[in-house]
This record gives structure tokens, C-alpha cells and sequence, in this order.
């Protein structure tokens, strides 16, 4: 058994497809490429893959990460060869590395993302200035989730404006368990309606061990 | 018309909003994409309700890939899109688009609806509507695309008479070609719409309705449908491929998940069986077989393809193919330990059938799922389907001794001339298979009855017969209800208010087109989702056009009464399904006609294809 982990990106003809669909087009892929799934052992075996953060609904993705075990010992140069070839449109795989069995469970890595947003509206680069560094200012921005007061302001770890035309901004927010920051909620605070930008996430950041 | 560019740009903003989004996105896997420009016909396939039901759909699957096999022509898809994406949809102003390049379905040749039950009659309405495309086949002229129709409804086409162009009977594969190179000869001469309506109806197989002129007696009903025209046929026989083509293999794999996320292979088409209330085993004859190994390959080829965890084997009655033994070991040689699920539906009810599930069973089984239909001898008889009862409990003695906890029943009832005894013996007999379960494992045995009720179709025996009345069903259903309970029981029946719309259209003639318009101008559309279906819309509309929908329901026909599907061939003789009715009202069985020839008319009508394909291609007896 072998234990791998695939780096790709994720594009728009994917943007639509969830976490657990994710799951399957993944498991899909790899019997399209005759590479043997290890799976679980119970009554209701289910194939070993574990993703390391699940992308929103709607996003695209250049820093998706996936831990795959294979019931096979082909050296990773082949393995990369089949991946690469049956993965499908939307799927663009960067690298393909092996792992060791026992190393830590990929989404207990995930420290933060980093998320590029582009906007529709051009947006005056002095306002949109004023407004982040506004946001940046607060000590606490309390906000409701699914029925839950939380603050905001501690997840977001940076914000700034990258580009005035189209108006293009970076953030990088937590990522951790029950302490996770989403861009259509930083969005909100920065008054831009999250329906009028696309989302790429471009790095995750994970713990150095 | 918007371009694709500029629907791609606003759905970026409408998409989030929706619930699955993904339905409306296209880019799946083994979706093709031509360029629209250097493509002579746009051809677009639609499945009038949503992606998640649409995409499965076999018939669009092996239409979808032979089309595309043409240089000469593109093929891409649309489904209706579900109430908040219509909505938003409408106040965007965005047409409904295709799938896979997001153009406008105005702007493609031909649209080609298959339209398998007659409960989507108002959804090809909504999608027309939503496509900008005026419903009424005569308000379309030469700028508006081919809406052309197919599917088991076809066989009875009046009621969509008014807004389909042309309608396809019987099998496409053959036929959809010359549909398209009509459409192209036609494209080249400049000509009106009517000369390509007029052309198509000289393709076999292709029904144009308004090329028909169709009179009823005083009594509204029907008098005679006459070709406008001396060149175009009295009567369509239907389009039948003497021998099943290589299975598509080129699945399109959602990247959501749908109704049925798998590969689907017919081993046969056809069935012998004669059940006399089966639309799909009188329309779907002669019976024709795929070999194992054609199987196989197209197994292989379509798991190399799509990748799917699951193999559905579908025909009518999966018993009755020939081979069914070799190719159930070999698929189990094969596949067992792959983590591939394997459904072989439509199984005969005798030990022999829980052997071969057996064989596929994998890790993930569910249900054991059997079709009596009646429990008393005399209703089996009347619908000719003779199982005893003995051979019931064996097989579900046999199905929980194996280790399936639940087995799953389907009856029917309300049918002609069915007591009240005849329903209580469904309850007697599930009281007996579940009694069975319990002996042998005890409180772990499940038993699901499913019972629906019985809707006369057209192009079967029970054509003359009336459906049975909305309160005897009632009364039929609280019996089953009442008495159906105990441990492990599950009961589940349909509502008789959506059996009895569909038993209207079924047999409607061209008077239900304007019914169809009014109930969706009214609203109706997904009528065949139970919390969608509007029954008092569709009382209101049939009361607005003045007609009587227990005209067509609960009236028992005439031996000599003209049908208004009686100009369709299904290639069975009327004659034929007459003398069914008649051994039916007598409580007379049929043999199954691999013993014998029945003469059902099927051979005659067919003979041509029969020499040139000579042996046991068709399973057809040979006729002295």
C-alpha cells in the first residue's frame, strides 16, 4: 500500500461540484486509471481518500490538496503518468508525491487559505483602501452564523487590495477546526456583494511539522 | 438571442444563488464540445424534467454518442431546470441554454424531446417557453428550430399533437440519421417549413400531425384521421432495429450526484411474457438479444470511460435472456471483489432468480425486489401473469434464507372486474412471505409492498377497458392500508389523483392539447413530482376547454371504436390485442410466444428485415 498526495487545481467546470462529490470524481478517476483504491475494512468498505480543506460551493482553486491510498507499489513516475492522463476536465494536476503511511492526516495541517477575489465593479482603489484597512482596524467584528455569534476579526490573518483594474483583492484567513473564515463574509464587511466577484483560493498553509 | 459568452457572464452571478448549481453548469466528463461554427446541424436532445433525472436517461445516452459520431453534426443537452433556476432564469431574461456550449436551444436545427410518460407533457411546454420558442408547432416557422419528439408516449402522440412537429415511433437509432439528413437537403433548397414537414413524414417512422385531418362523430368520439396529402402514409409503422447496435459506452459522468450514477446496458430488448397490461412488452416487439460478449465489451468500455462503481443489466425480463447464466459468471468472474455494485432488475419469481442475484450480490445489496402484480389466480389470469403462489413462498423463503432481510413486492390493483377479494388476497399473501421471514430470521425481515394502480394504456389489450373509479380505489387503498401493518410490514401506494391524469393523457386524442396549454398557462408543470402535481389546475384547465376527463378515463371503448392512436403501427396487430382483451374478460391465459406464434403481427408487418436477418436473432418461433 502506498500512500500518495495529488496537488491540483480545481477549474470552473468543477466549481459547482461539493466536497463529497469531490470525493467521487476522485474515486472515479482512479478506476479509470486502474489504480487499485485501498479501502476500509467494515461492512461498508469506502475508498481511502482524505482532502485537506473543503473548497465553498462556487469557488475555483489553484491549492487543492488530496491524500489518496493505493493497494499498489508502481513507483510514483507511473502513478503520476495515469493521474495526470484520466484526470478530468476541470482537474489539472500539479505534482504527485509520495507520503509516508504514517504521517500526520492532511486536513489536521491546514493552518490557513488564501483567497483571490475579483470583482465585477471596478471599485475606487482609494475607497476600497479605506474600507480594508477600516476592517483592519477593528479589535472585534461580531457576526452570526447558522444562529452562532462569532468574531471575525482574529481569522483574518491579512487583507489587502492587489490590483485597482479589475478591482482584485487577497486575503488569507484561518482555516482551523470550528475557526474558519469565509471570503463572502469578509466580503460583506468590505460592503461587496459577494455575488457580483469570483473566488480562487491560491495557497493553502499548512503547519510546518 | 444573448451569446454564450454573455449567458456564461450573467449565470456566474444567478448560479450561486440556486440550489445544485451544478445541474446548470455543463463541462462533465465525456460531455463533447464541437466548434458550433465549423458544424453543419446543431442538434440539441432534451429530458423535460431535471438534470438529476435527465441525465441518466438511456435513450438520450445512445442518441447523444451516435450523433456525435457525425462530422457533420453536434449534439448537446438540455434538462428543465428545476422552480428557483426558472425563476431566476425568467427575470434575467437568459433563453434556456445547452449544457455544453450555452447556446440558446433557439438557435440549434432540431430539438429532439424524449418523452417517456405522459406526465412531462407540460414540462415540453415549460421548456419551450423558457427557450423562447412560440409552444404551437404552427406559429413556427422556418426560423425556429425541428422540435421533434420520441419515447414510449409517442405511441399515442394526439395529445401533443398541436405543439410537436414531428413525432419519432419506435427506436431511434437508425431513424434519427435520416431525420437529420432530411433536415439538411431540406436546409440547402432554401425551402419553407412546410416541404421539410412534408418531406419527414416520407421517413418511416416519422409522424407529422399536421398533416392529418382528423373528424369525430357527434358524440366526440372520434371519426377518422385522413392524410391532408395522398403522398403521406395512412398509418406509421414504427422504426425497429432488426439487430441491437453496440451499447454507448461514452456515458456523460455528473460531477453531482443524480438519480442513478451508473452504466446501463440493455442485454435484450423486448419481452415474449405477454403481460396484457404491459405498454413497454407490446411496443417493444420482437424480441432481440445482445451477445455476452458484445456485453462485455461494452462493460469494459464504459467502466475504462466513466470509472462508475455500478452496472445496471436492464431488459423487461431479465429470466428470459438466453444467456443469462454464462453472462452472470462471467460478470462475476470478472467484477466480484472490485467494489462495483451489479443490478439485474426484472427477475422471475423462482429460486433460479435468488441464485443469480447471489452471484453479483457485492458488498453493497440492497433489497430483493419482485413483481406478482395480482394474488389471485383468476386476477393473474386476466392480466396474464401466472405465478402461483407456492412458487411466491418458495422464492421468498429462499431470498431470506440467503441473507436478504428485505424483500420488496409490487402489485397492482384496479383492474377491470378486481374484488375486493382479489385485493384482500394481497394482503393474505404479504402477511404469508413476511410470516416466512419471520420464521426463518426472525424481526430482521422486511417486507415492502408497493402498490400502484393499474392505468390502461394505448397499444395494449386493456385499450377498451375503463380505469378503474377514483372512489373504488379509495376504498381498495384504505382496505390495504388498514390490513397491511404489522412488524417489518411497509406499504406504500400511489395517489389516485395523479393515477387518473395520467390515465386521461394516456389515451387522449387532439381535443387534450388544448387542456395541456390551459393547465400549464395555469401553472402545472412537473407533474410527475408528487409534491408539484397540481390536481386542482388540472380540473380547473379541463373544465375551461369544456371537456370531460372521465371521457377518457373511466369509459370502457367500443369493440369497433376508432382510437386516435389507431393510424400508429407498434407493428401488433389491433386484431391481435382484441382477442387478448376478449381471452382477458374470459380469464383465459396466454402461453408465452417463444413456445408458439401468436400471430400478433409483428412478423408479417416486419418481414423484410426478418429475411434479410435470418436465425435466432429475433426470438420469434419460426412460422410454418
Amino acid at each position: 500500500m502506498q500512500r500518495i498526495r495529488i496537488a491540483y487545481n480545481k477549474g470552473i467546470e468543477l466549481q459547482y461540484t461539493g466536497n463529497l462529490d469531490m470525493h467521487r470524481v476522485w474515486e472515479r478517476t482512479f478506476r479509470r486509471a486502474k489504480l487499485p483504491l485501498a479501502y476500509s475494512q467494515g461492512f461498508h468498505p469506502q475508498p481511502k481518500i482524505q482532502q485537506a480543506a473543503p473548497l465553498p460551493l462556487g469557488f475555483t482553486s489553484k491549492a487543492e490538496l488530496l491524500d489518496v491510498w493505493l493497494d499498489t507499489d508502481e513507483p510514483i513516475e507511473d502513478l503520476t503518468k495515469k493521474i495526470v492522463n484520466t484526470a478530468q476536465p476541470g482537474i489539472q494536476v500539479r505534482e504527485v508525491k509520495v507520503m509516508s503511511l504514517t504521517s500526520e492526516p492532511l486536513p489536521n495541517l491546514v493552518n490557513a487559505a488564501e483567497y483571490r477575489i475579483t470583482c465585477d465593479d471596478p471599485l475606487e482603489p482609494k475607497e476600497v483602501t479605506a474600507r480594508i484597512n477600516s476592517v483592519l482596524a477593528q479589535v472585534k467584528i461580531e457576526r452570526e452564523r447558522r444562529g452562532k455569534v462569532y468574531d471575525l476579526r482574529p481569522l483574518v490573518q491579512s487583507l489587502t487590495l492587489e490590483e485597482s483594474f479589475p478591482t482584485t483583492i487577497m486575503m488569507c484567513l484561518a482555516s482551523l477546526p470550528g475557526a474558519t473564515g469565509r471570503p463572502e463574509e469578509v466580503l460583506e464587511e468590505l460592503k461587496i456583494d459577494p455575488f457580483t466577484v469570483d473566488i480562487e483560493r491560491i495557497q493553502l498553509i499548512l503547519n510546518t511539522p | 438571442m444573448p451569446s454564450p459568452t454573455e449567458i456564461r457572464k450573467q449565470l456566474r452571478r444567478i448560479l450561486p444563488r440556486v440550489q445544485k448549481p451544478g445541474r446548470y453548469a455543463g463541462g462533465e466528463l465525456n460531455q463533447v464540445v464541437k466548434d458550433w461554427t465549423a458544424i453543419q446541424t446543431h442538434f440539441a436532445l432534451i429530458f423535460p424534467d431535471i438534470y438529476d433525472i435527465g441525465v441518466p436517461n438511456l435513450g438520450i445516452m445512445i442518441l447523444y454518442e451516435l450523433l456525435n459520431q457525425r462530422a457533420d453534426v453536434l449534439c448537446e443537452r438540455a434538462y428543465l431546470p428545476w422552480l428557483d433556476m426558472e425563476t431566476e432564469l425568467r427575470q434575467a431574461n437568459i433563453p434556456l441554454y445547452s449544457l455544453e456550449s450555452y447556446h440558446p436551444l433557439r438557435e440549434f436545427d432540431i430539438l429532439g424531446f424524449t418523452i417517456p410518460y405522459e406526465t412531462l407533457y407540460t414540462n415540453v411546454l415549460n421548456i419551450l417557453d423558457l427557450a423562447s420558442i412560440p409552444l404551437s408547432s404552427s406559429e413556427r416557422g422556418n426560423d425556429y428550430p425541428l422540435i421533434i419528439a420520441g419515447g414510449h408516449s409517442t405511441f399515442n402522440p394526439e395529445p401533443m399533437a398541436d405543439f410537436i412537429d414531428a413525432f419519432v415511433i419506435g427506436e431511434g437509432e437508425e431513424v434519427i440519421h435520416e431525420i437529420v439528413n432530411t433536415q439538411q437537403e431540406w436546409k440547402k433548397s432554401g425551402k419553407d417549413k412546410a416541404e421539410l414537414l412534408l418531406q419527414l413524414s416520407q421517413v418511416q417512422g416519422v409522424y407529422v400531425p399536421s398533416l392529418y385531418e382528423v373528424a369525430y362523430a357527434p358524440d366526440g368520439i372520434l371519426d377518422s384521421v385522413t392524410p391532408k396529402n395522398p403522398s403521406v402514409p395512412k398509418t406509421i409503422l414504427k422504426r425497429m432495429v432488426p439487430v441491437l447496435p453496440d451499447p454507448p459506452t461514452h456515458f456523460i459522468v455528473p460531477s453531482i450526484d443524480v438519480v442513478h450514477n451508473r452504466i446501463a446496458v440493455e442485454i435484450m430488448r423486448g419481452c415474449t411474457r405477454g403481460c396484457r397490461f404491459c405498454h413497454a412488452g407490446m411496443i417493444n416487439r420482437p424480441i432481440r438479444e445482445r451477445p455476452v460478449d458484445q456485453i462485455m465489451t461494452g462493460i469494459e468500455e464504459a467502466l475504462e470511460n466513466t470509472g462508475y462503481e455500478e452496472i445496471a443489466l436492464l431488459s423487461l425480463s431479465s429470466s428470459d435472456y438466453t444467456h443469462i447464466n454464462e453472462l452472470v459468471q462471467t460478470i462475476s468472474d470478472k467484477f466480484m471483489g472490485k467494489h462495483l455494485t451489479i443490478s439485474l432488475p426484472s427477475l422471475r419469481i423462482e429460486s433460479f432468480s435468488v441464485e443469480l442475484m447471489e452471484k453479483l450480490r457485492g458488498a453493497r445489496s440492497g433489497g430483493f425486489t419482485l413483481a406478482p402484480e395480482a394474488a389471485t389466480d383468476s386476477m393473474r389470469n386476466r392480466i396474464n401473469k401466472p405465478i402461483s403462489t407456492d412458487d411466491l413462498l418458495n422464492t421468498a423463503r429462499e431470498i431470506y434464507g440467503r441473507g436478504w432481510t428485505t424483500i420488496k413486492l409490487y402489485f397492482m390493483i384496479g383492474h377491470p372486474d378486481e374484488t375486493l377479494e382479489d385485493v384482500e388476497a394481497i394482503v393474505r399473501l404479504c402477511k404469508e412471505v413476511i410470516g416466512e421471514g419471520h420464521k426463518i430470521i426472525g424481526k430482521k425481515a422486511n417486507l415492502h409492498v408497493g402498490v400502484s394502480t393499474f392505468i390502461p394504456k394505448p397499444q395494449t389489450p386493456f385499450q377498451w377497458a375503463a380505469a378503474d373509479n377514483q372512489e373504488s380505489i379509495y376504498a381498495k387503498q384504505k382496505l390495504l392500508r388498514d390490513n397491511l401493518r404489522g412488524p417489518g410490514l411497509k406499504f406504500t401506494w400511489s395517489n389516485p389523483k395523479e393515477t387518473i391524469l395520467e390515465a386521461a393523457l394516456s389515451r387522449g386524442d387532439r381535443h387534450l392539447g388544448k387542456v395541456i396549454l390551459a393547465a400549464w398557462k395555469l401553472g402545472a408543470k412537473f407533474d410527475a413530482w408528487q409534491d408539484q402535481y397540481q390536481y386542482n389546475t388540472w380540473v380547473t384547465a379541463f373544465e375551461s376547454c369544456g371537456i370531460d376527463p372521465n371521457f377518457y378515463i373511466a369509459r370502457t371503448r367500443g369493440l369497433d371504436e376508432v382510437f386516435p392512436w389507431d393510424h400508429i403501427s407498434s407493428g401488433v396487430k389491433r386484431s391481435y390485442l382484441q382477442k387478448e382483451y376478449q381471452k382477458s374478460l374470459q380469464g383465459i391465459l396466454t402461453n408465452d410466444c417463444r413456445e408458439e406464434c401468436l400471430s400478433c403481427g409483428i412478423l408479417p408487418v416486419f418481414n423484410n428485415l426478418r429475411r434479410e436477418h435470418p436465425g435466432q436473432l429475433w426470438l420469434c418461433p419460426e412460422v410454418k
